[in-house]
């Protein structure tokens, strides 16, 4: 199909991503976003990009190492990554993910814990060893979401803000226009990518999603001294020692929530952040004196396996990554775009990303799993 | 409801009930707190009151929770001697143990969490408190906050150095520390605020150089004024200030816009005072901006209500925002784009308006050409993404020393006023906390055998290529359906 003009809804990392895609392709884009661009969990996250799991792997590692040239704008991208384990448990699930992953051919070497305490110089005596990623590496989500949101711009993309979507045209079976608060924006195609919103959207299309969303949290301490590393984490634990130094963790239980279809109007933290707290000193002994300075929390979207989806019917294209959208944005807007103008992922097989695996699932499937809110 | 199938890995039930729980918690051992905790106890309530004060010498060089500047003796380092001297500073507070209300000093109340939007999972209506020892969590059914004001700190060329304060910390560290380390104080301002902190300057002893106004007259009681006059201290009105200058020890003396040079080991910024609301902010309270009691003041709902200063300042009718509007002005003035705004993050005026990112991030062309103004064509200016950006009001000090100086320099940059900015966010913990202190040693066995790196789904992270293999059915059964790791 010519897709000449695309409406991308939601400003996210991956709704971002794929239209500096499109926009790298000629297609002309506007963004919808019903706040500020990667205002949610895109831009207040782990900042990791190392999915393993993921068929778009080889895409993301591909591709980070190029996106500040690429983009035009810093992403603070680092290379690398190493897992400690401070439990005889957690040593023997990071061996199994460090052979599963060699298996597979992405090189993960195994840390004795000398070793790792001489790459993890905040590491403490109780550290049990760890494992090496040689591949994958972290970023940071609020500036990468900036920089596609400007380098879009850059290559004549709109983005229009504090928009939400309030419904679509149709046409021949076709979306004609997307309806916002802001005004009507004629399209050849739509993408959807709105996180916890797109379950929502795309029922008024008659396309169902089953979604349900979850609050989880982070916390951030003032700068430590600058490890080698900065991409070390473990203990039950993701996050990263960001080029500020800062140390930034999150893990844990999360919450099953509801809100209504403008998204959450805050995102609260609990005393959660004691149990991060315990976590990093654990982790890092050598930085338990350092003080934390906030906490946050965000607001992700889950598929019943978890998984996301990449998918598209007629001229909507639609994405949710299930809660890993960051790391895997450079690949998955690629994907997006490849969906939209070639119609298929070019680059890698996304078949068991498809909606269709859902079809048919009870309607009790939240209340099956125990994902209902308090 | 009938029995209710859990996710395991969610939050339901993994907090246990708070150890302790009193009536009434009052944050704020000041004379207003311990009124509002004699109140409460006389009424027959179980009564906690605490107080952060003394607070550990490293929290004053980071300038939390008052503008310190660098001028505390090193007294402040002897813990147990500071708890003594604050004590006995607290004279109201002896009727209020003798009420039988339960009084912890060198106390800090960093978070009050209760169930509302987006969460379900507390018992109860908590806040967290944490001495230097160890963290804990209380359970209330009314708090006050009784937290007092801070200091608005405001940037001028040599204002990042030791020997620039504010007036609510000199006070503190006369009143209740006795342990202000300067002997001649420059004063910026002349409201009421500035006039008190002179007076009660010379009372201690100490030299006053003289104030400096940047409106054409002194602002506050003629009263108060008159009694300055007498004690033959001046008055520089129409004047700002241009630089303060110094060596090692931090100022030595201050350049006046109008030229004059006034020798002073401590400038003293009495601009003015904003209300402390973190804990009420933090915690998703409602919030109202007065412009004659300082700014945003908190709005008492049935749980939680303020006193005190953190109420707001009293309204005599000044509009402190006007007036500190006015001061930013002279001194922003004196400011070059090299002038530290930011002092955590070393984030210079320049960097500020240009939304630069930290100098150890490459500026390429493309990012050297976005600024504020660029980034004003895509919609109403937000702190918050400012502060992502630049880094300005996210150090140690959690932006004590700038975010409110920053946000009214994005109003004047947007041509808005300042209410209709969006506050940038508190979060919790609204005192900065080691992780050893703040973290939670004794948490329930439902948190740790429920604890997962993320979610919990167990299909989640299966390679993409062993789905649907017996690999699939291995990774389940080594990782424990899970990630917790």
């Amino acid at each position: 199909m010519s897709a000449q003009k695309v409406v991308v809804v939601g400003g996210g990392a991956t709704g971002l991503s794929a239209a500096w895609w499109l926009a790298r392709s000629g297609v002309s884009v506007t963004v919808l976003d019903k706040g500020i661009v990667g205002w949610e969990a895109s831009g207040r996250n782990g900042g990791g990009c190392s999915h393993y799991q993921s068929p778009l792997f080889k895409e993301e590692q591909r591709l980070w190492p190029q996106m500040d040239e690429l983009l035009g704008y810093p992403t603070e991208h680092c290379p690398e990554r190493i897992i400690l384990a401070v439990t005889p448990r957690q040593l023997e699930q990071y061996h199994y993910i460090a052979g599963m992953n060699n298996r597979l051919g992405h090189r993960v070497d195994l840390l004795d814990p000398q070793q790792a305490r001489e790459a993890v110089p905040l590491a403490g005596d109780n550290c049990l060893g760890g494992i090496h990623y040689r591949f994958g590496g972290h970023a940071n989500p609020q500036r990468t979401v900036q920089a596609y949101a400007w380098a879009l711009q850059d290559l004549g993309g709109r983005i229009v803000q504090h928009s939400p979507v309030t419904g679509f045209a149709a046409s021949g079976g076709k979306v004609s226009a997307v309806h916002a608060t802001s005004g009507t924006y004629e399209c050849d195609a739509v993408v959807i990518a709105a996180g916890p919103q797109t379950g929502r959207l795309l029922a008024q299309l008659g396309i169902d999603m089953p979604l349900a969303a979850a609050r989880a949290e982070m916390i951030v301490t003032e700068p430590a001294p600058m490890m080698p590393l900065g991409g070390v984490d473990g203990n039950g634990l993701y996050g990263r020692q960001t080029l500020r130094g800062n140390l930034a963790y999150g893990g844990g239980p999360h919450e099953w929530v509801e809100f209504d279809e403008l998204g959450p109007a805050v995102k609260p933290s609990t005393p959660l952040t004691r149990n991060l707290a315990r976590r990093v000193a654990e982790l890092l002994p050598k930085a338990a004196h350092l003080s934390v300075i906030r906490s946050w929390a965000g607001v992700i979207e889950m598929t019943p396996d978890g998984r996301p989806v990449i998918d598209r019917r007629d001229n909507v294209t639609f994405c949710t990554m299930s809660g890993v959208g960051f790391g895997l944005s450079p690949a998955s807007g690629h994907a997006l775009r490849d969906l939209v103008i070639e119609g298929q992922c070019t680059f890698t097989d996304i078949a068991k990303l498809g909606l269709d695996r859902f079809a048919g699932i009870e309607a009790g499937w939240r209340e099956a799993r125990g994902w209902l809110p308090l | 409801m009938t029995s209710r199938k859990v996710d395991i890995h969610a939050i339901d039930g993994k907090f246990p009930p708070p150890s302790a729980h009193y009536q009434v918690v009052v944050v704020g051992a000041g004379p207003a707190g311990a009124e509002a905790a004699l109140a409460a106890a006389k009424g027959g309530a179980s009564v906690l009151l605490v107080d952060e004060h003394p607070v550990p010498g490293h929290q004053v060089g980071n300038d939390v929770p008052l503008f310190f500047g660098g001028r505390a003796t090193p007294a402040l380092q002897n813990a147990e001697r500071m708890l003594e001297t604050v004590f006995a500073n607290m004279d109201w507070l002896e009727p209020v143990f003798e009420a039988g209300v339960e009084v912890q000093l060198g106390t800090a109340a960093w978070g009050i969490y209760r169930n509302g939007p987006l969460v379900g999972s507390l018992p109860g209506q908590v806040v967290g408190l944490a001495n230097t020892e160890k963290s804990w969590l209380v359970g209330f059914d009314r708090l006050v906050l009784a937290t007092g004001a801070r200091d608005l700190p405001m940037a001028f060329p040599g204002w990042n150095q030791p020997g620039v304060m504010g007036a609510m910390a000199l006070q503190c560290l006369l009143t209740r520390y006795e342990a202000f380390a300067g002997r001649r104080v420059l004063i910026a301002g002349s409201h009421d605020l500035a006039l008190e902190t002179a007076l009660l300057a010379l009372d201690k002893g100490l030299a006053v150089a003289g104030l400096v106004e940047v409106r054409g007259a002194a602002q506050g009681d003629p009263a108060l004024v008159a009694r300055l006059a007498a004690a033959g201290v001046a008055i520089h009105c129409g004047s700002g200030l241009a630089e303060a200058r110094g060596g090692i020890d931090g100022v030595e003396s201050v350049v006046l816009t109008d030229g004059t040079v006034i020798a002073c080991d401590t400038v003293v910024l009495a601009i003015g005072l904003v209300p402390m609301i973190e804990l009420q902010d933090a915690s998703g309270g409602a919030r109202a901006f007065v412009a004659n009691r300082g700014g945003y003041v908190p709005v008492a709902d049935g749980a939680v209500s303020a006193v005190g200063l953190c109420a707001g300042v009293p309204d005599t009718g000044f509009d402190h925002v006007a007036y500190r509007f006015d001061w930013l002005a002279a001194l922003g003035g004196a400011c070059g784009g090299d002038t530290v705004i930011c002092q955590c993050e070393e984030v210079t005026l320049s960097d500020l308006l240009g939304v630069q990112p930290p100098k150890y991030l490459d500026r390429s062309p493309a990012m050297q050409a976005r600024s504020l103004k660029s980034l004003l064509a895509d919609g109403p200016v937000n702190q918050d993404q400012i502060k992502r950006l630049t880094r300005s009001g996210m150090g140690v000090c959690q932006g004590r020393r700038c975010r409110d100086q920053v946000a009214m320099l994005l109003a004047v940059q947007a041509n808005s006023e300042l209410a209709a900015l969006p506050l940038a966010t508190h979060r919790a913990p609204v005192r900065p906390l080691p992780l050893q202190v703040i973290a939670d040693w004794d948490e329930s066995d439902e948190m740790r055998a429920g604890w997962d790196v993320w979610m919990g789904i167990p299909t989640q992270w299966v390679p993409y290529a062993d789905i649907g293999t017996p690999y699939e059915e291995e990774n389940r059964r080594v990782l424990g359906g899970n990630m917790s790791l």
